[in-house]
């Protein structure tokens, strides 16, 4: 099954060996060596190469619909935050009555601004099963909708882009008001438990860090496996030609719509993943800019390729990690730069670069 | 030459000697020695009617005197009477104003405000006077403020008394209101005569106070009619409670009228953004995401011009207008050259190349300039309001922002349809492949329209400075606002631009007062995704050949 799904796919071949191998070997140096020892892996370290990882399962989502639909999303935020709010409300829940407040019904924020009662939507998320329920449903639907009445109008190109923009924009609008019941500016934040055990503590991080790198794996064989279905291949003949597939009988919005529900899911299952390992989401998650960072890293690693949207996010997340130490006011300059040059440079990517070599020699 | 004489206060003649002799001094001084001896010279009357304001049988004749005096500082004086601070200190009979410290009294002079130093309670007596007394000095003081020659001064002068009316004062402007030159002043004191009427009058005054006040939407006229509504007269309460019914109206259209122009100036605002990115958008098809930096770089060459000529800020908005045009159009070709003409026909990847230049552009301010806001002065010219009823007036500023909206997009219009350039722009927007085998080089119409774009865009931003604070983030918010408006009106249609600009602008303001500013400004994005899911070519969808593809 594996095998064919990977076939004639040497980067994805290499990227889920080497991404397998590091799943194993990473939390093994974190647990069994000495932290004096050179190939110890600190759990911090093993914490920001989970947040990476998150930053890949998102970037591949991107890559579905733009590498493969031809939709540049600069929405995508949008989606990852919604998961991450999701599982952010179910973490809130497990905090119970240790808050600053100590109220076990209402979490500290709400019982800052006098809310009586918990408001409906936080119903049911004291149980994991439900929160991981709304970390694929919330997101999954929004796409629905989005998509539901975008694609039916055959809006595309850069209105759709735009869009797309508008509608993370207007989220984040929405989730800085405190009135929405999301904690406002400051967002979910001082999360105790997950499904038990204590966040902070290394075990749980070590956990965390290998269901990421699950995700990715798994969400890698999901987009492989439809990119080359059937439905996969229609997806890239409407890339190519919207209206000539139509003309061919295809329901060009079903796949369309298709697509994009399963990265938007893809996405929020990211979100999720991510929040437990930052300890916070606020509506900073839903800026534009984030959104448009997330293109990047598809862009740098080479769009169509998932691998490449994969190597995208490492690399760009690891120099920012490395810039913001280093040269922090330049930071800025450099994913400027980063988007002029690619772009103008690297059109097909980091990927494009190995792919040439290879077809070269 | 007159004699040198003394003033003897106790007879009339010699008073009105004074007076003329002062006139006199008044015409002599003016001419060689500039004001200030005047002052002090009629000041000196003070101490002279000294005596007379510590007896209580002459105290009435002495302020007559004062109030008819010419002392710039009578009006001050009779206060001090009026509020019980105006002394007379025993030892040299000269009159001072008293400021009580603990103890004892802290002394200036009445004449002069000179500082005299500390004194017991004996050294000093109170100038006395009697309710009759009092009622005269409110009346003096009325009657002083509202014959100021300035009109402004006796505008203000009724406007304060009208919410503290009592009879004397309604007296002393019904009878200057007789002699008023200035029709603003007189309407006010007309006005006041009414309200008074409101109040105090008679059965018949009231109905006809009722029917002169009409529709006048002062908050003062609205209290009374509030209160003779409950009148127990059934005739007034109903006519006050008519009348009352349609001043409400009236506020409520001129809350309306106000909430539009509120509506024209953002949207005059947005539109401006936006028609930059109308004309960039509508001739390459490009989304120039560096849009909102170019409007930063127009609101920071304001902010330059007035920071290198710091004695120029009345006149730096004209100079900064070319100016901003400038720098953001070479900045518009300098962009163009270097990375737009190398992504044509790939949009997508041009909005993402756009938008790494918008990071560049914002951080090189952030460390060339500074990271926090920079200060922008408005012109005097630019404050103020213009004050149409007392219910409505219109901040300036916004109302030439309005009126330089209209300009700028007449001017484009002119560009683009009178000119040769305007039309090859609008031969390459229609069918580029046409336009160049009829010989328009369309490489240098394209980099001459981005130009213009941003270029607009940098007016827009000298015009912005002007209404918000300007920083290096002040492009962002404009970027996704622009761009909806661009597609509300239709891409390629300039006057679908304006009218979707203004017209958002106008919604969000009534939006705002329902449901808050950002729940407003979140509606209004979700109504223009909806539109476009029905509409997807805008407002105004252009037709014929260049509709297609």
């Amino acid at each position: 099954m594996m095998g064919t799904l990977l076939r004639g796919d040497r980067g994805g071949q290499v990227l889920l060996t080497v991404l397998a191998i590091c799943a194993v070997v990473m939390p093994m140096c974190n647990l069994m060596l000495p932290v004096e020892h050179p190939w110890h892996v600190s759990t911090y370290q093993l914490n920001l190469f989970g947040k990476y990882l998150c930053y890949a399962l998102l970037a591949m989502s991107v890559d579905l619909v733009w590498g493969y639909m031809g939709f540049l999303s600069l929405g995508h935020g949008a989606f990852f935050g919604l998961g991450g709010y999701a599982m952010g409300m179910y973490l809130m829940r497990q905090i119970g009555d240790r808050g600053v407040y100590g109220n076990p019904e209402l979490p500290d924020f709400m019982v800052f601004l006098n809310w009586e009662s918990l408001p409906w939507y936080w119903w049911g998320f004291d149980f994991f099963p439900v929160a991981l329920i709304a970390v694929f449903l919330v997101p999954g639907l929004l796409a629905f909708i989005f998509g539901w009445l975008a694609f039916r109008s055959r809006v595309n190109g850069v209105y759709l882009s735009i869009i797309s923009q508008a509608m993370t924009y207007a989220l984040m609008l929405a989730f800085f008001r405190n009135e929405f019941g999301f904690g406002g500016n400051n967002g979910l934040t001082d999360f105790k438990d997950i499904l038990g055990f204590p966040i902070s503590a290394q075990g749980t991080r070590v956990a965390l860090f290998v269901a990421s790198a699950v995700a990715v794996i798994a969400g890698y064989l999901l987009c492989r496996s439809i990119v080359q279905s059937r439905a996969g291949r229609v997806v890239v003949a409407i890339r190519d030609a919207e209206d000539r597939a139509r003309f061919l009988g295809y329901r060009v919005e079903s796949y369309q719509l298709l697509v994009l529900v399963i990265s938007a899911m893809l996405a929020g299952l990211a979100g999720a993943l991510y929040v437990p390992q930052v300890g916070i989401i606020n509506p900073g998650e839903f800026s534009p800019l984030n959104s448009i960072e997330i293109v990047i890293w598809v862009a740098i690693g080479g769009r169509a390729t998932l691998y490449g949207a994969v190597l995208g996010a490492l690399l760009v997340s690891f120099s920012k990690s490395w810039f913001t130490a280093v040269l922090p006011d330049y930071w800025i300059f450099a994913l400027g730069a980063l988007f002029v040059l690619s772009t103008l440079l690297l059109p097909a990517g980091v990927a494009g670069i190995t792919r040439r070599r290879v077809t070269s020699t | 030459m007159r004699p040198p004489f003394r003033v003897n206060p106790h007879t009339k003649n010699q008073l009105h000697r004074m007076r003329l002799f002062t006139a006199w001094l008044c015409c002599a001084v003016l001419l060689f020695a500039g004001r200030f001896a005047i002052g002090s010279e009629q000041n000196d009357l003070i101490d002279s009617l000294a005596e007379e304001l510590r007896d209580r049988k002459t105290v009435a004749q002495a302020i007559d005197t004062i109030v008819s005096s010419s002392s710039e500082k009578k009006g001050e004086w009779l206060e001090f009477i009026l509020e019980g601070k105006l002394y007379v200190r025993k030892s040299d009979n000269k009159v001072v104003s008293v400021v009580k410290s603990d103890g004892g009294f802290t002394l200036s002079a009445a004449s002069n405000d000179e500082a005299l130093g500390e004194a017991g309670k004996r050294d000093v007596s109170k100038i006395k006077i009697n309710n009759k007394l009092r009622a005269k000095l409110r009346a003096a003081l009325a009657q002083l403020a509202l014959s100021n020659p300035d009109p402004e001064k006796r505008l203000e002068a009724v406007e304060q008394m009208l919410s503290k009316l009592d009879d004397d004062k309604a007296e002393a402007i019904s009878k200057l209101s007789a002699t008023e030159s200035d029709p603003d002043v007189k309407e006010m004191m007309v006005l006041a005569g009414s309200v008074h009427a409101l109040e105090n009058g008679s059965k018949e005054e009231q109905l006809s106070a009722i029917a002169s006040l009409g529709v006048n939407t002062r908050s003062i006229v609205s209290q009374r009619l509030q209160v003779l509504s409950e009148s127990e007269d059934a005739d007034i309460a109903a006519a006050a409670a008519e009348s009352l019914e349609k001043i409400q109206k009236r506020i409520s259209i001129f809350e309306k009228v106000e909430t539009v122009l509120f509506g024209l100036s953002l949207g005059s605002v947005l539109a401006m953004a936006a028609i930059g990115l109308a004309i960039t958008f509508g001739v390459m098809g490009v989304i120039n995401m560096a849009h909102g930096e170019m409007i930063m770089l127009g609101a920071y060459c304001t902010w330059f011009l007035q920071y290198m000529i710091p004695g120029f800020i009345e006149y730096s908005l004209i100079v900064a207008i070319p100016l901003a045009f400038t720098v953001t159009f070479l900045v518009g070709m300098v962009i163009e050259f270097l990375v737009i003409r190398h992504l044509y026909g790939r949009p997508l990847e041009t909005l993402l190349a756009t938008f790494g230049i918008s990071l560049l552009l914002q951080q090189s301010v952030r460390t060339l300039v500074s990271p926090q806001n920079v200060p922008v002065s408005n012109p005097s010219w630019l404050t103020g309001q213009i004050h149409i009823d007392p219910a409505l007036s219109i901040a300036v500023n916004r109302l030439v922002i309005f009126f330089f909206c209209i300009a700028v997009f007449m001017v484009l219009m002119w560009l683009l349809r009178r000119t040769f350039f305007g039309l090859k722009v609008r031969a390459v927007s229609q069918n580029r492949q046409m336009a160049r085998a009829m010989g328009a080089q369309s490489s240098r119409i394209d980099a001459m329209t981005f130009g213009l774009g941003a270029g607009i865009a940098g007016v827009a931003g000298v015009a912005l400075s002007q209404l918000t604070n300007v920083g290096p983030n002040m492009g962002q918010a404009y970027i996704v606002d622009s761009f909806m408006v661009v597609v509300f009106g239709g891409v390629g249609n300039l006057w679908g631009t304006l009218l979707a600009g203004l017209s958002l602008g106008v919604a969000n303001k009534f939006l705002e007062p329902w449901v808050g500013a950002v729940v407003a400004k979140i509606l209004v994005l979700v109504f223009i995704i909806l539109f476009i899911q029905r509409y997807p070519r805008g407002l105004f969808p252009q037709r014929g050949r260049a509709a297609g593809n």
